[in-house]
C-alpha cells in the first residue's frame, strides 16, 4: 500500500517519472507543462534520478532528442502542451514511424489563435492521426496511473510504440487532489527493466535508421504501423489488470458509468467525467435512464467494444473539448464510426465545450440531458453539432 | 587512443566506414568529405543527418551506405538528434549500463539543414555543450531539392529561386558567415576545410576528436549540378575557393583563430567563380559590377581574418 498525498496532476506525473527514472529526458517549458518538468529537474539536479536531462531550446528539439536517445536504447520520457506539441508535430509522425517507446504526458490546452494557456483538447486531437498511443485521464489519480502503465504498454515487444498521457490543463494539472502513490519498488518492479530493441549504440552491429523508402515499400510499411496499433487494446488491457492487481484500482479501454440499464448517455472525456457523473446521479434519482462513457484510450480507438458497450441506447450525446472547424468533433465522429457497426443507430448529437479552460458547469450538462431526453422520445435531431456554455 | 598518422598509402588501406555503393551523384564533393572525415580517426563513430543530398542517397531502403551507427530522422534537427544520442550514452556509461568505449559522435548537415532550417537546433546544440561534432557539407544551396539559394549561397549566383534576371541578376545578398557565428557560441574548436586540403581537414577532425565538447566544422563541397562546372571538378573547385580566399582554410580553437593554410599567391576570384555555370551572367558586360563587389567582399573577409590570426597578432601585438 502506498502512500496517500494531496499533490497537483502536475506533481503526480513528476512522481511517476521520478519512481520510473528514465535513462534520458529532453524538454521545453510550456504552460501548463511547466511545472511538472521542472519538478523533475529537480529530482535530477538532487541525484534523486539518474536521468540526462537535455534542456533544449523548443520542443522541436526535445522531440529530435528523445528520438535520438531512444533510438541510441534506452528510457525516455518528455511532457508537454498545446503550442509545444504543435512545434513536435512533425517529430511525433518520426517518432511512431520509427517505433521509439518514448513516453510524454501531454497537459491539453488550448490552440493559438487567440493565444489562451488553459485546458481544451485541440492539442491532443491535432495529434491523433501521428502513430502515437492515447491514454486520457479524468484526474490527477489517473494521470499518475496511466503514466505508469504508459511505459509498460509503449515498451511491450509486441508494440514499441511512443504514448501521450493527457490531463486537462489547469483543472487536473494545477489543482491539489488526494492521489495514492505506488511505493518505489512495486513501480520499477511493475515497468521493469528495459529492453532495447536494435540499439543504435551497439557499436558491434551498426545499425541506419531513418531511410529513405518510396513507393515501392511506404505502404507496406504503413500497414505494418497501422497492424500494431491493432495489438495495442491487448496489452492495455493485460496492463490494466495487472496494474489492478498491484494497486486495486481498475482500468480499461473505456469506463461506464450507470450506463449497463441506460436509454441515454454521454460520452465524454477527461476532467468533464467526473462533473457529469455528478449530473447522472441526480437524473438517475428523478428516474432518467442515463449513462456515461468515457474513453480512456483514444488511439487506438476501440469503435468495436465502444458500440457494443453503447448498442442497447435510443440517444447519445458527444461532449467535445475540442473542434474540427467544418466537421464535428474529434470524439463525436469516432462515436459516430462507432456506431455505424450498430444493427439500430442510436440519435445523435454533438456538443463543442469548455474551449480555452471555459468552465464546463452543471447546468451545461444538465441542458444537454433534457434535450437528449427529447431527442430519445422523438427519435428526431435538431441540429447535430452545436456549441455550448457560449456568451451570446 | 593515439591519434593515427596521416599517411596516405595507410590510410587507402583502412578500411571505408562510408561504404561504395551509394547513390550521390558523379563528382559530388559530399562524400568526399564523409570518407575524409571518417577515415581522420580510429574512434568509434555515431553520426546523425539531416534531411539532405547526403541522406536520400546513403540509405534508401534496405541499402545503407553506413557502416557505423547512423540515424536520420527529419532535416532541421540533425544536432538535436545527435544530441539525443550522445545524452543516452553519458547517462549508460554514468549508471554502468554500457562500458565507454570512447564513442565519438558527429551530425552531418548540409547548407540548408546547417545554416538555415537546422540553424536553431545547431546553435541549441552547441550552446547545450553536448560532446560531439556537427560538420556541415556546404555546397551553397538547396541542391536536393533542385538548387534553390540558402544563405549559405555566394552573391551573385544564379539559383532557382534567385534566378538570373534582367531585374535582379542573381543572389543580391552575401552569405552568412556561419563559421564566425559558430565561434561566437565560444565553443572549444571551430574550423573551415576543404577536401583539396584532405591533410588539413582530417588534421583538424583528429584536434577536434581530442577536445571534449561541442565542436563544429564548416567543410566546402561542391556540387556539379548546382554549380554548373564538370563532373570532375569538384577538387580542382575546391583548392580555387581556398587559393582566391573565398573559402579560407582555419580554425578557432578557445578563441585563438588561426589560419592554417595561406595561399603563396592569393588568386583573383574570377578564377573561381568562372568555371561555375551559376556565376556566367556575372561576367556579362552589364553586371561587371557583380564581380567587383563580389571580389571586394572576399578581400574584406580574408583582411579581416588576417587581422585575427594569432600568428600576425603575435608578431604585432596590439596597439596601447
Amino acid at each position: 500500500m502506498g502512500k496517500i498525498v494531496a499533490v497537483t496532476g502536475n506533481e503526480a506525473c513528476a512522481q511517476a517519472l521520478k519512481q520510473i527514472n528514465p535513462d534520458v529526458c529532453a524538454a521545453y517549458p510550456i504552460t501548463p507543462a511547466t511545472d511538472l518538468m521542472q519538478r523533475f529537474s529537480s529530482y535530477v539536479n538532487n541525484g534523486q534520478v539518474d536521468t540526462e536531462l537535455v534542456l533544449v531550446e523548443s520542443e522541436h528539439s526535445a522531440m529530435s532528442a528523445c528520438i535520438g536517445a531512444a533510438a541510441a536504447g534506452g528510457r525516455v520520457a518528455t511532457a508537454t502542451s498545446s503550442q509545444g506539441l504543435a512545434l513536435m508535430w512533425e517529430m511525433l509522425y518520426i517518432a511512431a514511424g520509427t517505433r521509439l517507446p518514448i513516453i510524454m504526458p501531454l497537459v491539453n490546452r488550448a490552440l493559438s489563435a487567440p493565444l489562451n494557456i488553459h485546458g481544451d483538447h485541440s492539442d491532443g486531437m491535432g495529434a491523433r492521426d501521428t502513430g502515437w498511443i492515447q491514454l486520457y485521464s479524468e484526474n490527477a489519480q489517473e494521470a499518475y496511473d496511466n503514466t505508469i502503465q504508459a511505459f509498460k504498454i509503449a515498451e511491450h515487444m509486441d508494440i514499441r510504440l511512443p504514448a501521450m498521457v493527457c490531463m486537462d490543463g489547469f483543472i487536473v494539472s494545477h489543482s491539489i487532489e488526494r492521489v495514492e502513490y505506488i511505493d518505489d519498488a512495486d513501480v520499477k518492479n511493475f515497468v521493469g527493466k528495459f529492453q532495447a530493441v536494435n540499439p543504435l549504440l551497439d557499436l558491434d552491429k551498426p545499425k541506419s535508421y531513418g531511410p529513405l523508402i518510396l513507393t515501392d515499400l511506404y505502404h507496406e510499411y504503413k500497414r505494418a504501423q497501422h497492424e500494431v496499433m491493432t495489438k495495442v487494446p491487448k496489452v492495455v488491457l493485460e496492463v490494466a489488470a495487472e496494474f489492478e492487481k498491484m494497486t486495486g484500482r481498475k482500468y480499461s479501454l473505456f469506463e461506464t458509468y450507470r450506463l449497463e440499464d441506460a436509454e441515454i448517455a454521454i460520452v465524454v472525456m477527461s476532467s468533464a467525467a467526473g462533473t457529469t457523473k455528478d449530473i447522472i446521479d441526480q437524473y438517475r434519482d428523478k428516474g432518467v435512464k442515463i449513462g456515461l462513457l468515457k474513453p480512456r484510450m483514444f488511439r487506438p480507438f476501440p469503435y468495436l467494444e465502444i458500440a457494443d458497450a453503447l448498442k442497447h441506447l435510443k440517444a447519445i450525446a458527444v461532449l467535445d473539448r475540442a473542434d474540427s472547424f467544418g466537421g464535428y468533433g474529434p470524439l463525436f465522429m469516432e462515436i459516430a464510426s462507432a456506431v455505424t457497426s450498430m444493427d439500430t443507430k442510436p440519435a445523435m448529437i454533438n456538443k463543442i465545450f469548455g474551449l480555452g479552460g471555459r468552465d464546463y458547469l452543471p447546468e451545461q450538462g444538465e441542458h444537454v440531458i433534457d434535450e437528449l431526453i427529447n431527442v430519445a422520445k422523438t427519435g428526431k435531431v435538431q441540429t447535430v453539432k452545436e456549441y455550448i456554455g457560449v456568451r451570446e | 587512443m593515439t591519434t593515427k598518422p596521416l599517411k596516405l598509402k595507410e590510410l587507402a588501406k583502412g578500411e571505408d566506414r562510408f561504404a561504395h555503393g551509394h547513390r550521390m551523384c558523379a563528382g559530388c564533393g559530399a562524400p568526399i568529405v564523409v570518407k575524409q572525415v571518417l577515415m581522420a580517426t580510429d574512434y568509434p563513430i555515431i553520426a546523425s543527418n539531416a534531411t539532405g543530398c547526403l541522406e536520400v542517397s546513403s540509405c534508401i531502403q534496405q541499402f545503407t551506405a553506413w557502416k557505423i551507427p547512423w540515424i536520420h530522422s527529419a532535416f532541421e534537427n540533425a544536432a538535436a538528434t545527435i544530441s539525443g544520442v550522445e545524452a543516452m550514452y553519458k547517462s549508460l556509461v554514468k549508471q554502468g549500463k554500457l562500458e565507454d568505449k570512447q564513442v565519438k559522435f558527429i551530425a552531418f548537415g548540409g547548407d540548408g539543414g546547417t545554416y538555415d532550417i537546422g540553424f536553431q537546433s545547431l546553435s541549441g546544440a552547441m550552446e547545450r555543450g553536448h560532446d560531439m561534432m556537427y560538420i556541415c557539407y556546404d555546397n551553397g544551396a538547396y541542391m536536393n531539392t533542385g538548387i534553390q539559394r540558402s544563405s549559405a549561397t555566394p552573391f551573385g549566383a544564379d539559383t532557382t529561386t534567385c534566378p538570373a534576371g534582367d531585374v535582379i541578376p542573381g543572389k543580391p545578398q552575401q552569405r552568412k558567415d556561419l563559421t564566425r557565428i559558430m565561434a561566437a557560441h565560444g565553443i572549444p574548436y571551430v574550423a573551415q576545410a576543404s577536401p583539396a586540403h584532405w591533410m588539413d581537414l582530417m588534421k583538424k577532425v583528429q584536434k577536434a576528436f581530442e577536445i571534449k565538447g561541442p565542436k563544429f566544422m564548416n567543410i566546402i563541397s561542391p556540387c556539379n549540378r548546382g554549380w554548373r562546372s564538370r563532373t570532375d571538378d569538384a577538387i580542382m573547385l575546391s583548392r580555387l575557393a581556398v587559393d582566391t580566399c573565398y573559402w579560407p582554410l582555419y580554425e578557432i580553437e578557445n578563441g585563438v583563430t588561426k589560419i592554417t593554410y595561406k595561399p603563396k599567391e592569393k588568386k583573383a576570384l574570377i578564377d573561381f567563380l568562372k568555371p561555375q555555370g551559376r556565376f556566367k551572367h556575372m561576367f556579362a558586360k552589364e553586371n561587371e559590377w557583380m564581380l567587383k563587389q563580389a571580389q571586394e567582399q572576399v578581400d574584406a573577409q580574408w583582411e579581416r581574418l588576417l587581422k585575427e590570426d594569432s600568428a600576425v597578432r603575435e608578431e604585432k601585438p596590439a596597439e596601447g
